[in-house]
Formats: structure tokens, C-alpha cells, sequence
């Protein structure tokens, strides 16, 4: 029995279609979604969307954050931002994390928002820099 | 009676304007559809976001430390309002309809003694409405030169807002829009965006049955400013939508009234030739006669 998977973008619907087996990078930890799955809203933070057809890793996507909607048949997937992990920049990714560690650096560590931001942001950058190792998560 | 070439360059002169106004309405057409398609694909994020937040929402139904954002701060002396307009005109009433709307909503909460600030969307509404509300004007943004405003600039401008709020600049925010109901009706609209909606005991009895992670209360959190974005998202996309609409219908009624002062410039043209025709033949004909 497959599982109803929804990837969205706030611009549109990236993906919608039948797969086996999901894995999304919850904020507590990654979290394997197959039918059946007892009903759960979870956070995400920066990291690797694997979809799952017969054993086999069929698609890859990364997230920035965001949050996913589990029920027994359907997982949606809401993301902040998402590209296919095939398509990650490496580039844009260092550069991403550099900007993140300077935000971190000179945030304010008093400021409980701020500084949450700031260190979701650092995890963020530092999760696409790290999915772009190829096979690093198998 | 005008002279025939003053009335021959009016007439060219009304023909140019009209190609002029009707090619205008058919890019405003095609970019309408673009819109459209635009505001379509984002739906299913924000129904999606909807039910998940009407679900974390009403579990936090009666807790006195419900997230500000959702609840509000429990004054409601200074109010937002963001008035959404378009950054280019030619578009009939569109924009003066959000800048009428957005005074007659100042005037009405300045008469119940609240103070009033504006944050202006988009070039227009912030032109318009600083002629006479400037001291009330707190912030503006607009996007000229960009296609089509991006999620990532919704979410710049909830940031902003959120900053505000927690810094305690306005206790109450509301997005004034102009709704697209369809291609001929484009309807200002407020819409409450800070406090979200206050659960009431009522939603009690629908409690989600979802487990949540991290918890419902930093969920919540994360997910407020988040709704912020999509709703101020989902405003600009019906914006710039209403505005081709707003545009492509008047462009349509200004290339037929071109049409039709044509028309009657051309008539009177032809009048004041037979005029002069029927001028010269009595010329000739006394002119023989008196040979």
C-alpha cells in the first residue's frame, strides 16, 4: 500500500505523487514516514527529503525548513525552500554558510528569537553544504 | 469649424492612442493569466498551512500564554493597516478603490481614538496616500522592475511586521487588498492579520488528534510568522492579479471610446470637406455664369 506524498512550495505544488516510503528531517530527528504512520504535524529543519520506491531512493530533494503534515494515507510536505538535491550549487551553498556563521557570529545572544534564528539558519546552511556530498546519507 | 488638417491630426492622433490603449489590454490579458495560474499554484500551501494551524489553534484555546501573534497582546490602541496596491496605474479605479478604502478605515478608528499607522504595498497606494497621510505612513515597499513579487518578498515584509509587533509599534494589524473575484470585480477587502483568529472554547470540541513536534507551543511559534508570509503572499498574488484584470478592462473601454471619437471626428471631417467641395463648385459655377 503506498502513501500519498505531497512536496509544497509556497509558489506551487512540486510533487505529488504515490510513493513506498518517506524520509523527512524532523526537528527532533529524522523521521521515516511509511502508510500507516500514526497522525503527526512536525517542524523540519535544513535537510534531506529521500522518497523511497521499492528499496530504492527514487528522489531526493532538500529542504531549508518547514513543517509536514502526517496522517495514516497522505504526508504533505511544506517547505520554506526546496530544490532537488541533484540541482544543489555548491557555490551558492558555502556562501550561504558563510553568511549564516557571520549572522551567527555577531547575533545577540540575549535575544532568545533572535538568536534561534540565527542558529536555524546556521543548520540550515550547514545541511545543504552537507547534501551535497554525494552518498553521504545512505 | 475646425480646419480640415487640425481635424486630420486629431484623427490620426486618437488612432495612435487607440493602438496604443489596445495592445496594452492584450499584454495586460496575457499577464493576467500568468497571475492567475500564479495565485492558483500557491493554494495548496496555504489550505495545507490553514488546516494545520486551525488545528494547533484550537488546542490553544483558553491558555493565557498563547503566542501573541495568534491571540494578540491584548491592547488594541495602535492599529496597522497595510494597504496593498499596484506599482503601476492605468488600471481604472484599482488603486484609488485601496487608497479610499484604507482612509475611510483611518478615519473610522481614529473617531473610536486609536492611533493609526500605515504600511504601504506597491508604489501607487503609497503615492496616493502620502499626499495627505504622511506622518502616518511608518513603512513602504514596492516592486518596481520585478516581474511578479516572490514569496521570499511576502516574507520580508512579515518579518518587518513581526519586528514591529514584538517591539510593541502597533498592537493590531490589517491588510487592506483588493480581492479577485473574477475578471470585472475586484473587491477591497480587510483582512485581520495580527491576532489570527481567536480560538474560542467552541473549536474545543474539534481538537486535532495529531501528535506534534516539538510541541504545540513552539510549533505554533514557528508557524505564526510563517502564516503571515503566506497571507501577505497570497494578498499580493490576488493584487496583481485584480490589477490585469483592472487593467485589461480599462484599457478595453478607452480603446472604444477612442473608436468612437473616430467615429465623430471622422463624420465631421467629411462634413467640412463636402463643405469646401460645395464652397468651390458655387465659386466656379458663379464665376463662369458672370463670363
Amino acid at each position: 500500500m503506498p502513501i500519498a506524498l505531497e512536496i509544497i512550495s509556497p509558489e506551487k505544488l512540486l510533487l505529488a505523487r504515490d510513493v513506498d516510503m518517506v524520509v523527512i528531517p524532523g526537528t527532533e530527528g529524522d523521521i521515516g514516514v511509511l502508510p500507516g504512520h500514526s497522525m503527526l504535524i512536525t517542524g523540519l529543519r535544513g535537510g534531506l527529503v529521500d522518497i523511497y520506491e521499492k528499496d530504492q531512493v527514487t528522489d531526493r530533494f532538500f529542504v531549508s525548513g518547514g513543517f509536514a503534515e502526517i496522517t495514516e494515507s497522505r504526508i504533505a510536505v511544506l517547505a520554506d525552500e526546496i530544490v532537488r538535491q541533484a540541482d544543489l550549487d555548491p557555490a551558492k551553498a558555502a556562501d550561504a554558510l558563510a553568511k549564516a556563521k557571520a549572522a551567527y557570529e555577531a547575533a545577540d545572544l540575549n535575544n532568545a528569537d533572535a538568536y534561534r534564528e540565527v542558529s536555524d539558519q546556521l543548520i540550515s546552511a550547514q545541511a545543504m553544504v552537507d547534501s551535497i556530498a554525494p552518498g553521504k546519507a545512505e | 469649424m475646425a480646419s480640415l488638417k487640425s481635424l486630420r491630426n486629431r484623427i490620426n492622433s486618437v488612432k495612435s492612442t487607440r493602438k496604443i490603449t489596445s495592445a496594452m489590454k492584450m499584454v495586460a490579458a496575457a499577464k493576467l493569466r500568468r497571475a492567475q495560474a500564479q495565485a492558483e499554484a500557491a493554494r495548496p500551501y496555504a489550505c495545507r498551512m490553514g488546516e494545520m494551524l486551525a488545528a494547533l489553534a484550537a488546542s490553544e484555546a483558553g491558555n493565557p500564554n498563547a503566542s501573541p501573534l495568534l491571540v494578540g497582546n491584548g491592547k488594541s490602541k495602535t492599529h496597522l493597516l497595510v494597504a496593498v496596491t499596484a506599482d503601476r496605474g492605468l488600471a481604472g479605479a484599482f488603486n484609488a478603490n485601496i487608497a479610499k478604502a484604507v482612509r475611510t478605515k483611518a478615519k473610522a478608528l481614529e473617531a473610536e481614538g486609536k492611533t493609526v499607522k500605515i504600511f504601504t504595498l506597491g508604489r501607487k497606494g503609497n503615492d496616493a496616500l502620502r499626499l495627505d497621510m504622511k506622518d502616518k505612513i511608518v513603512g513602504t515597499k514596492n516592486f518596481v522592475g520585478k516581474k511578479a513579487a516572490s514569496f521570499a518578498d511576502a516574507e520580508e515584509v512579515a518579518q518587518e511586521l513581526v519586528r514591529g509587533f514584538k517591539a510593541g509599534e502597533y498592537d493590531v494589524i490589517t491588510l487592506v487588498y483588493n480581492h479577485f473575484q473574477n475578471v470585472m470585480v475586484q473587491k477591497p477587502t480587510e483582512q485581520p492579520l495580527v491576532p489570527a483568529a481567536q480560538p474560542t472554547a467552541n473549536d474545543n470540541k474539534m481538537e486535532h488528534n495529531y501528535e506534534v513536534e516539538p510541541d504545540d507551543g513552539s510549533l505554533l511559534e514557528r508557524l505564526l510568522p510563517r502564516n503571515l508570509a503566506v497571507q501577505i503572499y497570497a494578498a499580493l498574488l490576488d493584487n496583481s492579479a485584480g490589477f490585469y484584470a483592472a487593467q485589461m478592462t480599462s484599457m478595453d473601454s478607452a480603446t472604444r471610446n477612442a473608436g468612437e471619437m473616430i467615429k465623430k471626428l471622422t463624420l465631421s471631417y467629411n462634413r467640412a470637406r463636402q463643405a469646401n467641395i460645395t464652397t468651390e463648385l458655387i465659386e466656379i459655377i458663379a464665376g463662369a455664369q458672370a463670363v
